[in-house]
């Protein structure tokens, strides 16, 4: 985390629109959906008060937004938008068509439940349903992290032609107000310089081309597998992305390598595993000193780190593994319990449970994160929802 | 990312569409009149009447590449000339 005297007490959506300010995206287009609408409200304000000068397009969907951001992009713009829950799920065949045409979009996604029955407050399935779209998928824990992980996010976006989703837990992130420090678009531009695309390879009336055309049997497979390898191969770019963030912005972080964060002892018996604010929940019960219990919180969920994470567990020689999720992979299991067990399966003796919590808002307590701690030791099922306030 | 996949204008033909083809028409010239009706009744305009060899009469030629077996040639031909013919991989 940044510390300096210029942190700010900031709401989480305010935060992240003053980023995206100082980032400086051509085109911006939003369909409002609670709780992303601070953000796009914050960035349509910053427009009208002529403090920013990127196009706002006012869409009549997120379908709209999603395919207006596209186009923008396809024509070598920086681009944004943001969105959340039945929102994304509108955007779905636009988000695919994004990361097939390898354009570097960014979105922010304030994650929330989805419907039915319709429920507006926080948990990450939305996310979840978009997964395997061919997006590098990020998670923030706090408001500072959300504000360098969209930073790094254009980096690498730009970088590898890749699109990026910035997933922030809808009001536990957006609507709460925290120590941040938003850099400016001087210091900015010093790890993110402005983007140029590739020559040849956007659309311009004057050189006409077609993006995402027509693939035959005879091309599509190569195409796809291309998108599979560099998605794998982006890993080292967000590492060595985050290093160079840590150096030019002079930010700790000894034990986050951009990909996940480890806290907790050298020598675990128990780790926990999670992705977002939660994670701030369950190191406030673990506590700093505890010797057993180790906290892994995963910021890059896809590409999934999985040999970087089977490293870290090795090390630490634990023989118990909690998985704590807000989503559920409806008739099986959580999502990334499932990418945890299959990073594990055949190399590494362990149990691993997993253990949904705060569907649709639910809050997680302290207490929830000490029930899971027990049962992750004891016999039981290895799926549970753990509800109970 | 080592594919370029912007497509130039006119590229759609490398695009070769025979790939879904179950039946390949052959044609036997002896029996050919070079009517020219199946080049006419191809709904992919696939078959051309050009001047082939050994005589440099006009004689349909197929483009395999984008013929897909429909079988239209094969059914309309006056002089049953066409057979369709089962293509294994």
């Amino acid at each position: 985390m940044t510390k300096n005297n210029k942190s700010q007490i900031l709401e989480g959506s305010r935060a992240i629109a003053l980023t995206i300010k100082n980032i400086g995206p051509e085109v911006v287009s939003a369909y409002p959906i609670t709780p992303q609408t601070h953000i796009v409200e914050d960035l349509a304000k910053f427009k009208a008060d002529g403090e920013a000068d990127y196009e706002y397009v006012r869409a009549e969907s997120e379908f709209a937004a999603a395919s207006i951001i596209l186009g923008a992009s396809a024509t070598g713009a920086r681009v944004y938008s943001s969105t959340s829950s039945q929102g994304l799920l509108l955007m779905t065949e636009v988000i695919y068509n994004i990361a097939g045409m390898r354009l570097p979009v960014v979105i922010t996604c304030a994650n929330r439940a989805v419907s039915a029955p319709i429920n507006i407050w926080n948990d990450q399935q939305d996310a979840m349903a978009i997964r395997d779209a061919g997006w590098i998928m990020l998670f923030a824990e706090n408001h500072q992290e959300a504000v360098e992980q969209h930073i790094v996010a254009y980096k690498i976006a730009e970088k590898l032609k890749l699109p990026v989703m910035v997933n922030v837990d809808g009001f536990i992130l957006t609507h709460s107000y925290e120590e941040v420090y938003i850099p400016t678009a001087a210091e900015i531009k010093k790890f993110l310089p402005n983007y140029k695309p590739t020559k040849g390879e956007y659309l311009d009336p004057a050189n006409p081309k077609t993006l995402g055309a027509f693939a035959s049997p005879a091309y599509y497979m190569e195409i796809r597998q291309e998108l599979h390898d560099d998605l794998i191969s982006s890993l080292t770019v967000i590492k060595k992305e985050t290093e160079n963030y840590k150096k030019i912005f002079k930010t700790s972080g000894a034990n986050d390598n951009g990909l996940f964060e480890y806290s907790g002892p050298a020598k675990a018996k128990i780790i926990l595993i999670a992705m977002g604010s939660v994670i701030g929940t369950i190191k406030d019960t673990i506590g700093e000193k505890n010797k057993n219990i180790g906290i892994l919180k995963i910021k890059t969920y896809r590409p999934f780190p999985q040999i970087e994470i089977l490293n870290l567990i090795k090390k630490t020689g634990a023989k118990n593994i909690a998985v704590i999720e807000k989503a559920i992979g409806l008739g099986y299991a959580g999502p990334l319990y499932l990418d945890i067990k299959t990073a594990l399966q055949g190399k590494i003796k362990i149990e691993v449970k997993n253990f949904i919590v705060g569907l649709g808002g639910r809050d997680v307590t302290k207490k929830m994160i000490t029930e899971i701690v027990k049962k992750t030791t004891a016999k039981g099922q290895e799926l549970e929802f753990i509800g109970k306030i | 990312m080592k594919i370029n996949i912007t497509a130039q204008p006119g590229s759609t033909k490398i695009n070769k569409t025979a790939g879904w083809r179950t039946f390949r028409p052959e044609t036997d010239y002896n029996k050919c009149i070079a009517c020219g009706l199946c080049a006419r009744v191809c709904p992919e305009n696939i078959i051309s009447m050009s001047k082939l060899s050994p005589d440099k009469k006009f004689r349909p030629e197929t483009d395999y590449d984008f013929c897909k077996g429909c079988g239209l040639c094969a059914a309309e031909c006056p002089v049953k000339a066409i057979k369709m013919e089962l293509q294994k991989k």
